[in-house]
């Protein structure tokens, strides 16, 4: 009994953050302010527990199972969610239904938590349901909006239709290898054609919901049109999470099918970091650029699934964490701007170091990051998953990789050059900054400056692989 | 010596920067970062001569190791040796002058001077490098301050360029990068980054076919290596004064650097075979940056087509493969550095004062401020390569040892190189002629002052270097030639 509560400890305290919510909810009610700091006080506290007495084991027959890996991993999307609270504070207080607003969100957070623990592909798709319908909800939140419900609307009707998918493709496995358990699908997996049509149809719903070229058409919309506070969650825990369950079913329980997968991965990723970049140099609106840019980084994971061995797992492992801090204070700059000038397009960003220098440098530190530029951290996430993708002896697929980085520089650069260099006579006036977004916007910073050069970080991953 | 010292300085000296309260504070203490540094440069000198005269040959000096990424077998590995060395004094000499010729900037001081350190602390973590992998983060820690202080302070089309810029080098590095992994992935069965190790290994011609074009075009980029010089005239004209210093004098080092000690150390046998397409290159590049340079009218354009040309020497020393050429290409690498970047510095000052850098605007500038144009004169002869100046020491190296290469090819090659000197000689002479000499056409001119003692100090640092080599240049023969020999043990097998 005692090793259910250490092993769940997680998703358990997620689960009673949801409810208390729901009793204040039911109860009285608090104001929105006092509410938010005790929200955002249990979230920092969830990412405390999620460091304390992490060990390997296995429950419900091996529905659920948890490792030290995957512990850090739940706490990279609990960091995440909680930064998440910090930055977009100022559009958080305003929100009539806040408690409902982080009921939805902890329970797709929940979801992801069961996803990645999760041992068979019943679970995983019913964790994966409930990662997905909550968000859909969350997009809508902008009630006043008609692009946000329209945003809501386009996510869960895609997301309908690749749980279809998942579903069938779930059905074909359980036909042609008689199980979905992980631990038992790999004696059942000989490579043979129903299995590797089964294992397509897995890998499309994946593909959706990473947002990989072809399946990304969903993601611009859908990020432009949802508050910044949903985005920002849809394109750093979301993303993360379905990369960690996607590595981890790719090495583990579909190892058998590894030729197949391989030759599936170098194709999408090449597509998805081209597609992306190439969209994302013509995006003027802030949001829409970093969905597009977010589809290329998920390319850059994809080449270091690609290596099949422990760096891979390591490396994407770490880059989801780099990706965490970057995209985050990115997207919290984005927030800060949108919620206090209402202005999200790059061209509005002129002249922005003129008026908010901490605000730029922040945005630069994060865009450079994500460019992989030295000393950011961003710069060893991509090396390393070059390096990994690398190992494989595909040496044209990196070429054509570090090509990607520097189409990516280009826009980066953009934005970079938009803030520093270009002059504007009417620039966003100076911001008030709120000492919990500029404390959030600081995490972001040093992890994203000391991630990288501190190596332990990266060890520590390692040795958890 | 400990040489993290070197890499150390910098640093603070950028977080001081930042600390500063105000422009003026800044100022000073960039100064004072960059005169330690400078100071510590020629202590890492006197100490790696005091090693040597005591009998120390070992290959490399000073050297530390720490593992920092085990996992990939990454290790914080730096060491010196006396092409290093030479090239670190050279970075040293730069800094200093650029610190001290951008004493005028006024708009956003503290950010100007922050770049401006960082950049250089990117170029001394190069040259201390003997990891491949902290080699390839200090080469892109210098890449985007590039970028910044073209497009912030620079003048023209700055904002193209710096994108051409940027992009290009960036272009340069991925090559590189996929160059180093390649070799990293075929370096036994333990994988390694380190130089040393590498370079006691024998990778195989296979492999060094297919990744030693990905090198060395990739550090060829960083030195304009023809036809990927074309960021080299755009980025040298809109940059401020002392970003073209810094570009020219140190930048295209980073990559003549690389071409030699990583792709050409560690990839012997390929160098062999792709040599005569290097010398081709070079040799093209050396009569085209030659012949272009006649057409300009601006100064920046002119040192910078100029630069493609006399960087073409470096390149045209590496690709001979003889002892006497490489000497001579590292030579050319301080030497060609002092010399453009005082060229880079002068008109900097001229045009802080006439407002103008077309040649056929000016004249008479000796009546007005005779210590500049004099400045002028001396970087334009050191250019052209009159002896008694570093140009001629290093280019005639380079010509002795590649004319200890028998073939027609290569004589034709190095005839060709030889005959761009009367090109230089042509052009600069009609650049100098005509803004310095003659009458003056504007009697504005007649208002304008002399050199400040930053400028003066920064001119007479610069020349010093140039006359040491130029009067003396065996102390720097003998620092380079071992690292040299080294070199060509490995080319010879």
């Amino acid at each position: 009994m005692s090793e259910f509560f250490i092993l769940m400890k997680s998703e358990l305290v997620i689960t009673f953050i949801i409810f208390l919510l729901l009793f204040i909810k039911i109860g009285k009610g608090m104001k929105n302010e006092l509410l938010l700091q005790w929200i955002q006080i249990l979230l920092l506290a969830n990412c405390f527990v999620g460091f304390i007495d992490n060990r390997d084991g296995v429950l419900f027959d091996g529905m659920f199972h948890t490792s030290g890996l995957i512990a850090f991993e739940k706490n990279i999307l609990s960091l995440g969610t909680y930064l998440i609270s910090l930055l977009c504070v100022d559009w958080l207080k305003k929100t009539p239904h806040l408690p409902e607003f982080f009921i939805l969100m902890l329970s797709a957070l929940l979801g992801m938590f069961l996803m990645i623990s999760s041992g068979s592909l019943l679970i995983f798709f019913l964790s994966l349901e409930l990662s997905t319908i909550p968000v859909a909800a969350l997009a809508n939140f902008d009630l006043d909006k008609k692009i946000s419900s329209e945003a809501a609307m386009k996510m869960i009707l895609s997301s309908a239709f690749s749980s279809g998918v998942l579903l069938f493709g779930i059905s074909l496995v359980y036909g042609a290898t008689g199980t979905i358990g992980f631990a038992s699908l790999p004696s059942h997996l000989d490579g043979g054609t129903l299995q590797i049509l089964a294992f397509t149809f897995l890998f499309t719903a994946f593909a959706f919901k990473l947002s990989v070229v072809p399946f990304h058409l969903w993601t611009a919309d859908v990020y432009e049109g949802a508050p910044i506070a949903v985005t920002s969650f849809l394109s750093v825990i979301s993303k993360g999470s379905i990369a960690f369950i996607f590595i981890s079913t790719l090495y583990k329980p579909f190892q058998a099918l590894h030729p197949a997968w391989n030759n599936m991965l170098v194709i999408v990723a090449i597509c998805t970091m081209i597609i992306g970049n190439l969209f994302a140099i013509r995006q003027q609106n802030i949001k829409r650029f970093l969905a597009f840019s977010s589809i290329a980084q998920v390319g850059f994971i994809l080449v270091g699934m690609t290596a099949n061995n422990i760096s891979g797992n390591s490396s994407v492992v770490y880059f989801v964490l780099v990706y965490t801090f970057s995209n985050l204070a990115a997207f919290g700059v984005a927030a800060v701007i949108s919620e206090n000038a209402g202005k999200e397009n790059i061209d509005d960003y002129k002249g922005l170091y003129q008026t908010n220098p901490f605000l730029s440098w922040i945005m630069a530190i994060a865009l450079f990051s994500l460019a992989g530029i030295p000393p950011t951290a961003g710069f060893f996430g991509k090396l390393f998953l070059l390096t990994a993708g690398a190992s494989a002896g595909n040496y044209w697929f990196i070429i054509i990789a570090a090509l990607n980085m520097i189409i990516s520089l280009y826009y980066y650069l953009r934005v970079i050059r938009a803030m520093f260099m270009d002059k504007n006579d009417e620039p966003i006036v100076r911001v008030k900054n709120n000492p919990m977004v500029s404390f959030a916007l600081i995490i972001c910073a040093v992890g994203i400056l000391l991630v990288g050069l501190l190596s332990w970080i990266y060890e520590y991953i390692q040795s958890l692989a | 010596m400990n040489l993290s010292v070197l890499l150390l300085v910098p640093t603070l000296t950028a977080i001081a920067i930042l600390l500063a309260r105000n422009a003026n504070q800044s100022r000073w203490i960039a100064f004072a970062g960059s005169a330690i540094q400078f100071g510590l440069a020629f202590a890492l000198l006197y100490a790696f001569s005091h090693e040597r005269t005591n009998g120390n040959y070992e290959q490399m000096l000073f050297v530390q190791q720490y593992n920092w990424f085990p996992a990939w077998n990454i290790s914080y590995h730096i060491g010196v040796d006396g092409i290093a060395v030479a090239m670190i004094l050279l970075t040293a000499f730069i800094v200093i002058a650029g610190v001290l010729v951008s004493w005028n900037v006024i708009y956003r001081t503290k950010e100007f001077y922050f770049l401006l350190i960082l950049l250089s602390a990117g170029a001394y973590g190069f040259f201390l490098s003997l990891d491949l992998f902290i080699l390839f983060f200090f080469l892109e820690v210098a890449v985007i301050p590039k970028y910044l202080l073209i497009g912030i302070w620079g003048s023209g089309k700055k904002e193209y360029s710096a994108n051409k810029l940027a992009l290009m080098l960036m272009g340069g590095s991925a090559l590189v990068l996929v160059g180093l992994l390649g070799m990293y992935f075929s370096s036994g069965h333990e994988k390694t980054f380190d130089v040393l190790r590498l370079a006691q290994l024998h990778i195989p011609i296979d492999v060094q076919r297919i990744f030693f074009p990905l090198l060395f075009i990739g550090f060829g980029v960083f030195t304009a290596l023809f036809p990927f010089h074309t960021w080299v005239p755009d980025g040298h004209s809109s940059a401020p004064t002392a970003g073209s210093m810094f570009l020219a004098g140190i930048s295209m080092k980073l990559g003549s650097y690389g071409c030699l000690r990583v792709a050409t150390w560690l990839m012997p046998d390929a160098a062999k075979e792709y040599a005569p397409i290097v010398i081709l290159l070079s040799a093209i590049a050396i009569l085209y940056g030659a012949f272009a340079t006649m057409m300009q009218k601006d100064l920046k354009y002119i040192n910078a087509y100029s630069s493609v040309s006399h960087c073409g020497f470096i390149l045209l020393g590496i690709g001979m493969l003889t002892k006497t050429a490489i000497t001579g290409a590292v030579m050319q690498m301080v030497s060609h550095g002092l010399m453009t970047a005082l060229f880079f510095a002068v008109i900097g000052m001229i045009y802080e004062r006439t407002h103008t850098r077309n040649v056929s605007e000016m004249g008479g500038l000796m009546k007005v401020m005779p210590f500049i144009s004099t400045i002028f004169f001396i970087a334009g002869f050191c250019s052209l390569g009159l002896p008694g100046f570093s140009g001629f020491v290093a280019e005639m190296t380079i010509f002795m040892g590649s004319w200890q290469n028998t073939g027609l090819f290569y004589r034709v090659a190095t005839v060709a190189a030889c005959m761009s000197i009367v090109v230089t000689a042509v052009y600069i002479l009609r650049a100098i002629g005509q803004t310095v000499m003659g009458p003056i056409k504007n009697q504005d001119y007649l208002q304008l002052k002399d050199a400040k003692w930053n400028e003066k100090l920064a001119a007479i640092i610069l020349i010093l270097g140039i006359i040491a080599i130029g009067v003396a240049p065996f102390w720097l023969n003998d620092l380079v030639r071992p690292g040299a020999e080294i070199i060509m043990q490995r080319i010879v097998k």
